[in-house]
């Protein structure tokens, strides 16, 4: 069983490849809760590896409180790792000193943000987020011409006529509207990937596939990357390339799309997979056995994190936190039960091999 | 399942619910449906259609800019629209009672859950304080939450605990109807999931009919015995659920079934539903769903579509089916 | 165009009945008009800002001309009498205007600016500088400011309005940090800040051009409360002696009069009229702040009608 078939993304593989662009490596963030003589942390984001490559559509899934928002945002440099580093291109970011070299990292990363209502400024008209990133990021460009490429892109993500858009405030525009509109604004710098914190969790259902669709467009057309952050598992599928899954602060399951949903290895996985709604699949009632409760997140100590609710839950996985391990092909989970199972399946396939030469 | 009466629990006709003056407008536009006893009726609709209305409406619980115009909402025989404030506290809680949608917002965060629970039964009957409490603790078992919670304040329970104890508190005097809107919204799948399960369980032991109002269509298809699917505060489609899903009539239905990708069967692209909902207070004419429809022909412009009997789907306002049987 | 761009053809049909925007300044406008307590305000200060940018129209005489009868009643070629020294208390009257005009306008911006960005400053970048800040502000708050102010003034003889308005914002514009540092915190959740921290914006700038323009409602506000504060204080400055004493002002005139006991000797108007006029300044700025507290809401707020609860973290 060898890597050599690992396509762009995989985490364990040792060669740096030409085409990845952020790459983020034992990302870790923490948050001191209860004030500031408390000794109580919070451990939000815990050693999380993640590659985004070119053209690539990498879905983040997780529920509430598995960090995947705040991965976006440290990747955005809104927070501050308190450990790992991220590199993009192959340098460090903590690196980054300087305003410039700043702002060249930030042309180079956006985002789009989940709540249409909040993410544009309401006392200005939409055009403005565009504007603004123009005069910031392509300084080349004069007055005239910037407004003139701000109707341009909001024709791109398909907000026509853009004349009449231009002049609109967000309150006029609709939540689908107003996510397009931020999209625009992330394009505005010709960034290489945009990091789209659940662009359409709360747009309408018949909406959300128009968001979707401009987002596989786009990459498409401009060659840009995404981290696809969401809860929803078909959503995810329906856009993603490649699949990470989150689950209180860490990396559990990450590889193709269709081989995660396919071949789940993580427990937490198949408990995700077996409680998405399906309204094809046939009625069944059963319980699935878990209520949802969340996990323990301020001061977690060592072991599973997910093992209080896990049905495979062993000795072991009370004491040992279990790593991100390759158990096929581009394939990893963190689990010490499936790296077992996988261990033991690839034995009796080397005992076969051995039996039949 | 109880052998249903002729009589079915709930029957609305006709109702129309405006708001404002200036011009005022309709969200909720001559809806009629029925409910029979024990059956589970999800409504479901995107933001704006007019659902979370229709549901506050029947529960008579909509306040000024809001007011009921015109139509009858049956229940158990009586026309709750005609009752006044005194007669509708008689029955309610008791006959009928409502889950809202997010518990943070309903539960008082000062209060313990089993005073809150304690305050809903004290104001509907008088009962001595230790049968409250033993009828709390009881309540809460219902629900799977450890009566010790009953000391517990809503910010020490996770989301879904809270619901459940909402739940709890909605079926403290078995009502025959409860009413819920978009009470998992603010849940994660998995939470989401083994609540619709619990209400589905207690359903079947204690009872009770169910309107649960929705815009996940997903979530509620496993549960519903039947689906309403509204449109600018207009009933377009009523029938059982498989009905619906295996056959959807309405184009709108066939629409917003064809936006939800899934995570199994064939991965295919979707197109959604080009356009936006209009603008209720200058309705489109004839069909309100003309503007977007793959199918609109010459009488969507103009002529509002009446409501049909189609096949198994007891109600599509349709064009299409025109000569198919008139319901009204 | 692909099908799926067709999705947002056409002019934009807005879900929430927003309807047209307006400007803030026209929105201002029409709050004022629509509320009869703001407008009586308006009207007043138009009456006062006429007299003061007209003075020399208006006031038959030389304020300062001392060569009147003294200490006469009110005639038809002086309306409101003269003073003990001779000096046509009507054309005072209408002069002093531009002194208690000027304070008000210059501590109402000073004071506000000066809150504003303390406040602002202080919530949005946070962690120390918070903490600094809120502590510097703290202090400020604590220290009676009246004493502060008359000793301070006591200290600095002469020096003109300018030292006067200066010392009235040292000592009042911490009430209005706490505001807006309140205030500020309740944004910094809100994505547009963070999607400006995204595009690369500096801080200096979200500060002045992001956060400060949706408080349009608490500026205002701020700037009237603290245009009646430097009025009030200007005034009692001036009438216990302190301060500017020698122009013409409302506050002086008071304190020539007490001094020369017009009360008493059959001149009250001396002391009466600019009394009344302070009064009524300072009433119209607070009337004027009726129509403000609705306009820091509505146009300014997205609607929260879609919001779904469920969030990640």
């Amino acid at each position: 069983m060898t890597g050599a078939g690992a396509g762009p993304g995989d985490p364990r593989a040792g060669e740096p490849r030409r085409d990845v662009i952020l790459e983020a490596r034992g990302l870790t963030r923490h948050f001191r809760v209860g004030g500031v003589f408390s000794r109580d942390i919070l451990h939000a984001v815990d050693h999380v590896d993640l590659v985004i490559g070119e053209r690539e559509i990498v879905a983040l899934v997780g529920e509430s409180g598995s960090g995947k928002s705040t991965v976006a945002r440290l990747l955005a440099l809104l927070y501050r790792p308190t450990a790992g580093e991220i590199l993009f291109r192959g340098r460090p970011v903590s690196a980054l000193r300087s305003r410039r070299r700043t702002l060249d990292y930030r042309r180079r990363v956006q985002m789009v943000f989940q709540d249409p209502f909040s993410s544009l400024s309401p006392v200005y008209p939409v055009s403005h987020a565009i504007v603004r990133a123009l005069a910031l990021h392509r300084p080349e460009l004069s007055a005239r011409e910037r407004r003139a490429e701000a109707a341009r892109l909001l024709e791109q993500v398909g907000l026509t006529p853009a004349a009449e858009v231009m002049g609109k405030y967000p309150h006029e525009l609709s939540g689908g509207q107003r996510q397009r509109v931020g999209f625009a604004a992330a394009l505005a710098c010709r960034p290489e990937v945009i990091l789209a914190d659940e662009p359409v969790s709360m747009l309408d259902v018949s909406i959300r596939i128009g968001i979707l669709n401009l987002m596989t467009r786009l990459r498409k057309e401009e060659g840009v990357s995404f981290l696809y952050i969401t809860h929803d598992l078909a959503s995810a599928r329906y856009v993603a390339d490649r699949m990470l899954v989150m689950y209180a602060g860490r990396v559990v399951e990450a590889g193709p799309c269709e081989q995660v949903l396919t071949d789940p290895r993580h427990p937490y996985t198949r408990l995700l997979l077996s409680a998405a709604p399906d309204p094809w699949a046939p009625l069944e009632e059963t319980s699935l056995g878990d209520s949802g409760e969340p996990p323990r997140m301020v001061n977690p100590g060592p072991g599973c994190r997910f093992a209080p609710r896990c049905p495979l839950a062993e000795e072991i996985c009370a004491h040992a936190t279990p790593t991100l391990t390759e158990l096929r092909p581009a394939h990893a989970a963190a689990c010490h039960v499936a790296e077992r199972e996988a261990a033991s399946a690839s034995q009796v396939r080397t005992d076969q091999d051995g039996i039949r030469s | 399942m109880p052998a249903a009466p002729a009589e079915p629990l709930l029957e609305v006709e006709d109702l129309v619910v405006e708001y404002g003056l200036d011009p005022p407008v309709r969200a909720v536009d001559q809806v009629s449906m029925r409910v029979e006893r024990g059956e589970f009726v999800g409504i479901v609709g995107e933001s704006g259609c007019g659902k979370s209305t229709l549901l506050y409406g029947i529960g008579r619980l909509l306040g000024p800019p809001a007011r009921i115009v015109s139509g009858s909402v049956r229940f158990r025989g009586e026309n709750m629209v005609e009752l006044t404030d005194e007669e509708l506290r008689r029955i309610r809680w008791r006959d009928y009672s409502v889950v809202m949608q997010s518990a943070m917002n309903a539960l008082n965060p000062v209060l313990s859950i089993g005073a809150q629970l304690e305050d809903a039964i004290a104001a509907h009957e008088r009962m001595p304080p230790d049968r409250m409490r033993e009828r709390a603790a009881e309540v809460l078992r219902l629900v799977g939450i450890d009566p010790i919670h009953l000391k517990s304040y809503p910010h020490q329970l996770s989301g879904g605990m809270r619901q459940r104890a909402m739940i709890a508190m909605a079926l403290v005097f078995s009502p025959d109807l409860v009413i819920m809107d978009e009470p998992t919204s603010a849940l994660d799948v998995v939470a989401q999931r083994s609540l619709m399960l619990r209400v589905k369980r207690l359903q079947r032991e204690l009872g009770f009919a169910v309107l649960f109002v929705t815009h996940d269509m997903s979530l509620v298809s496993h549960f519903s015995d039947r689906l309403a699917i509204m449109y600018a505060g207009q009933l377009v489609e009523l029938g059982p659920t498989r009905e619906l899903f295996t056959n959807p009539r309405h184009p709108y239905s066939v629409g917003l079934l064809q936006a939800f990708p899934s995570v199994f069967g064939e991965r295919r692209r979707l197109t959604g539903i080009p356009g936006n909902p209009p603008d209720l207070r200058r309705p489109p004419p004839g069909c309100r769903f003309q503007p977007r429809c793959p199918r609109a022909f010459e009488p969507c412009g103009q002529v509002e579509p009446g409501e049909h009997r189609v096949g198994a789907t007891d109600l599509v306002r349709c064009h299409l089916f025109a000569r198919s049987e008139v319901v009204r | 165009m692909t099908r799926e761009m067709a999705t947002e053809v056409g002019p934009a049909e807005p879900v929430a009945p927003g309807g047209r925007h307006r400007s803030v300044l026209a929105n201002l406008g029409i709050a004022v008009v629509r509320n009869p307590k703001a407008l009586t305000g308006a009207c007043i200060l138009a009456l006062f800002v006429v007299m003061a940018v007209f003075a020399p129209l208006i006031a038959p005489y030389d304020p300062n001309d001392d060569s009147f009868a003294q200490g006469e009643g009110p005639s038809a070629a002086h309306l409101l009498g003269t003073t003990s020294y001779g000096q046509d208390i009507f054309s005072q009257l209408v002069y002093g205007a531009r002194q208690s005009l000027l304070v008000a306008f210059s501590v109402g911006i000073c004071a506000t600016l000066v809150s504003a960005l303390v406040g602002v400053a202080a919530a949005y970048v946070g962690d120390i500088a918070d903490h600094v800040l809120s502590l510097v502000t703290d202090i400020f708050l604590v220290i009676p400011s009246l004493p502060l102010l008359i000793v301070i003034t006591s200290y600095i003889r002469g020096g003109g309005t300018a030292v006067m308005v200066a010392v009235i914002v040292f000592t009042s514009w911490a009430y209005g940090a706490r505001q807006f540092r309140a205030q500020a915190l309740s944004l910094r959740n809100r994505e547009f800040l963070e999607a400006a921290r995204v595009r690369g914006e500096r801080t200096s700038y979200t500060i002045v051009f992001e956060i400060l323009p949706t408080m349009t409602g608490l500026l205002v506000a701020n700037f009237l409360s603290a245009a009646v504060g430097g009025i009030l204080s200007v005034a009692g400055l001036q009438f216990i002696g302190l301060g500017d004493i020698d122009t013409v002002s409302w506050g002086s005139m008071m304190h020539w009069a007490e001094n020369n006991q017009a009360l008493d000797t059959g001149i009250p108007l001396w002391d009466l009229a600019p009394g009344l006029c302070i009064a009524l300044l300072s009433a119209s700025f607070s009337l004027l702040n009726y129509a403000f507290d609705e306009v820091s809401n509505p146009a300014l707020r997205p609607p929260g009608r879609r919001r779904r609860a469920r969030r990640a973290s």
